[in-house]
């Protein structure tokens, strides 16, 4: 590693102040932190740090979304397979989603670092990481089948208009992965929900149905698909959202990291659960006829609850906020899912609405804390 | 003693370089200073000239507000120099020693017969007020207007701390003669650690005993404060040590400053660490000869988290007891961030180590990052054992709102009671730095 570093050593003064490349000062910044942690010391205050950083926290996030991202790949070549009518192998369908998935990953990186370097270049500072996980996020919550031009449409959307005008990574208000698909949901309606979009449904043979779970207990009351199947992932849905399991594997790599905040995860699922449950004992029908179990394994619940309402950014800082925010999340979604006939999914406006209230929401709790101040001193001078 | 403050928020960084409880002999130094950045807000007066012979306990120079509050020599000797730094800031007021022990005596006094004025005018005339530090803000204490009390910890719980059990043997009638001292000047409260074997402590007498269990910063007496009687606005409460504590008790039993201090000389980078008798403002090249491992290592005077950069020829700090060695991590590192990390101290579980239990670390200077936007949340607090949101008001201070800071504590904290939130922080923010500027900001549009 030695020669390495050497390299990049002897090529760094092109990249500085008054070198050839200066203009790419924080693209090669970006890099070379990424290649070596830096050799910066502490001045002035602490002399010791912690040895995280947001390059590991992130890092966590990224591959905690592996196993999502694999069973997606999995599961839209089963999918592709199944509206054909062919039997396949798991290796070919496996490959058919790998193929389908990857360039709708390449082109959210590029595009979304592209742009990323681009800003920071623009204002002289470092590349912030937030994007890996962002990257890895939109591709995940968008249908197999979505045109390329539209996820990198989306992407940049979401990157200027969501993150990189309100100051970049960790200034954001909304989710900018959940920005780019509510983009595309309200921009291009009928390529991003109804039953059409699933895995080249025009090739479909005849009597398959590309209807999402959510879809069929919108106009039935019943998901239509086996709850084990569900769970394992093996429907119609966006490329992450499906597979419970995967999902949940992320979460525990996440939980026992400690980089995603318990509180916040839970209150979602006890909020979901909770109000599905009070729709059951109500006697609603259609999509309130269904039990609350399935509500959770269906549709974009688990993801968002695992990898979008955890966010430290968008959800409040204050740890008492997280729980109210957590069951909001979960308790709006399930509102939208059965008193919106519009929108079967209501996980991607649930999140993004409490996004907007997490300030509000810290605000109160903080506010507890400054009048317990200012009662001490009335206190005190009585 | 009444129930213990057990705090369960706080984390103890287990450095390598603990010292044994034991005493190891060292040549005294030749070379003191005093260095007027250890009193923050203070613009030093020099009232000594360079060449000019000094007793221990003569004025070297003034605060230029209060020119009643003087700063004085801890040896007789010459004032060898005035170490001057950018736009001729006092850096370091050095006293050469003539090595004979010549001091000034300022007559025995008993307590009790004293009035509250006349014991203020005696640690003013003394140069022992100094050893207050004032809350809020964390300057030099201002001898005149009310004060609401005095706290005094008696318990160190940062990384490699002495352990003032040990340091106070032998010292425990002076230790209650200056807390008889303190009482005379405001209600004193004593914050003892609850496993604390030493009764000086926790049988104090004429002062308030409060028993705190916890990790740091448990013996931050700014936590204590905040738990005991938190500091609202307009109030003024002082701080001192235990060693000065001390010190002021023997200035009243026997009439003579005494400048003695036990330091601990402590890291990974000391070979052997230990305890040492030393003088206050003592030059560390006696204290250090023959006992550092490597070159390319960083002296603190002070703990890791809270100390000030010296040279190995540098001096003791003012208000510290502690010298600590670490090496210097000016060094890159291959893929950092992607590394199990088994051998890596984090207060994050992103690093295997956390599995391994209570082992020890040998940390660096290397910041493992670089500087960014607040981004993970709740692990400030989580190392915060405050009523306070350590956050949001660190963002009130960068928007320079000073009806924000004071609603949200700021007069409750001060650097060394959230240096673990900078330690710990992964947008590797500079906490303390963000903290003064705020206090500086208080000081000047408040006061």
């Amino acid at each position: 590693m030695k020669a390495l570093r050497k390299y990049v050593d002897s090529v760094k003064p092109n990249f500085q102040e008054g070198g050839k490349f200066s203009w790419l000062r924080s693209t090669f910044g970006a890099f070379e932190t990424f290649l070596f942690t830096p050799n910066e010391v502490n001045k002035g205050g602490v002399h010791v740090r912690d040895a995280v950083d947001l390059k590991r926290t992130i890092i966590v996030v990224v591959l905690a979304l592996i196993p999502a991202l694999l069973m997606g790949m999995y599961n839209t070549g089963y999918q592709h397979f199944r509206a054909l009518g062919q039997a396949a192998e798991f290796g070919d369908m496996f490959l058919y989603g790998f193929l389908q998935v990857l360039p709708m990953l390449i082109v959210s990186y590029v595009v979304g670092l592209g742009i990323e370097f681009a800003v920071a270049q623009m204002r002289g500072h470092e590349v912030n990481e937030g994007f890996l996980a962002t990257g890895m996020l939109i591709p995940l919550i968008m249908p197999a089948d979505v045109p390329l031009w539209m996820v990198g449409l989306a992407t940049a959307f979401a990157v200027i208009l969501a993150k990189e005008v309100f100051g970049g990574t960790g200034m954001n208000i909304w989710n900018p992965a959940l920005i780019a698909r509510a983009f595309l949901f309200f921009a291009y309606p009928s390529k991003m929900s109804g039953d059409s979009v699933w895995y080249g449904a025009e090739k479909a043979v005849d009597g398959f149905s590309g209807a999402t779970a959510l879809s069929n207990a919108n106009a039935t009351g019943a998901t239509g698909f086996d709850f084990m199947d569900c769970v394992y992932g093996l429907i119609p849905g966006s490329i992450g959202e499906t597979s419970v399991i995967a999902i949940a594997i992320g979460a525990v790599l996440m939980l026992c990291t400690g980089v995603a905040s318990a509180k916040t995860m839970i209150s979602v699922f006890v909020g979901g659960a909770l109000t599905a449950y009070l729709f059951n004992i109500g006697g609603a029908t259609g999509m309130g006829s269904l039990c609350w179990c399935e509500h959770l394994v269906i549709g974009g619940f688990c993801f968002g609850a695992v990898f979008m309402a955890t966010d430290p950014v968008t959800s409040p800082r204050t740890e008492c906020g997280k729980y109210i925010y957590g069951f909001l999340i979960g308790a709006m979604a399930i509102i939208i899912r059965v008193l919106n006939p519009g929108y079967p999914e209501g996980m991607m406006l649930a999140i993004l609405l409490m996004n907007t209230f997490a300030p509000l929401i810290d605000s109160i709790i903080v506010g507890r804390n400054i009048s317990r101040r200012k009662n001490r001193v009335k206190q005190q001078a009585k | 003693m009444s129930e213990v403050i057990k705090l369960k928020r706080g984390l103890d960084i287990r450095l390598a370089g603990k010292s044994e409880t034991i005493y190891t002999q060292v040549a005294p130094s030749e070379q003191f200073a005093i260095c007027p950045a250890d009193f923050k807000g203070l613009t030093p007066k020099m009232v000594a000239k360079v060449g000019d012979k000094v007793n221990a306990g003569d004025v070297l120079f003034v605060d230029k507000q209060h020119p009643e509050v003087l700063f004085v020599s801890p040896v007789s000797g010459e004032l060898a120099a005035v170490n001057r730094g950018e736009r001729r800031v006092i850096l370091e007021v050095v006293v050469k020693a003539d090595g004979v022990a010549t001091t000034r005596d300022f007559g025995k006094e008993d307590v009790k017969s004293l009035s509250r004025d006349q014991v203020i005018n005696k640690l003013l005339k003394t140069g022992a007020w100094t050893y207050f530090k004032q809350r809020p803000y964390n300057v030099v204490a201002d001898p005149w207007g009310p004060i609401r009390s005095i706290f005094v910890s008696t318990f160190d719980t940062a990384p490699l701390a002495p352990d003032f059990d040990f340091i106070i043997a032998g010292n425990e009638a002076n230790f209650q003669a200056g807390l008889d001292v303190l009482a005379k000047v405001a209600p004193t409260f004593v914050g003892v650690r609850s496993e604390s074997a030493n009764n000086a402590f926790a049988q104090a007498k004429g002062v308030t005993v409060t028993s705190f269990a916890g990790k740091h910063p448990a013996g931050c007496v700014g936590v204590q404060i905040n738990h005991v009687q938190p500091i609202n606005a307009g109030e003024k409460v002082l701080t001192i040590g235990v060693q000065e504590v001390v010190a002021i008790g023997k200035l009243f039993s026997t009439g003579v400053m005494d400048f003695a201090r036990v330091a601990v000389v402590c890291g990974s980078e000391v070979k052997k660490p230990t305890y040492v008798r030393t003088t206050l403002g003592s030059q560390l090249t006696n204290i250090l000869k023959d006992n550092i491992a490597s070159d390319n290592v960083r002296v603190i005077s002070g703990n890791v988290l809270t100390g000030t950069q010296v040279e190995s020829n540098g001096y003791l700090r003012y208000y510290d007891s502690q010298v600590t060695v670490i090496p210097e991590g000016n060094e890159y590192e291959f893929l950092g961030w992607a590394m199990p990390g088994l051998n890596k101290f984090s207060n994050h579980k992103t690093f295997l180590s956390w599995l391994t239990g209570s082992k020890t670390y040998k940390l660096d200077t290397n910041m493992h990052g670089e500087h960014r936007a607040f981004v993970v949340s709740g692990e400030l607090d989580a190392v915060l054992p405050m009523d306070i949101y350590p956050e949001f008001l660190f963002k009130a201070i960068m928007a320079q709102d000073i009806d924000k800071m004071i609603e949200l504590g700021i007069y409750e904290v001060v650097e060394e009671d959230i240096a673990l939130c900078e330690f710990v922080c992964t947008s590797k923010l500079n906490l303390q730095k963000i903290l003064r500027n705020g206090l500086d900001l208080m000081a000047k549009e408040v006061g």
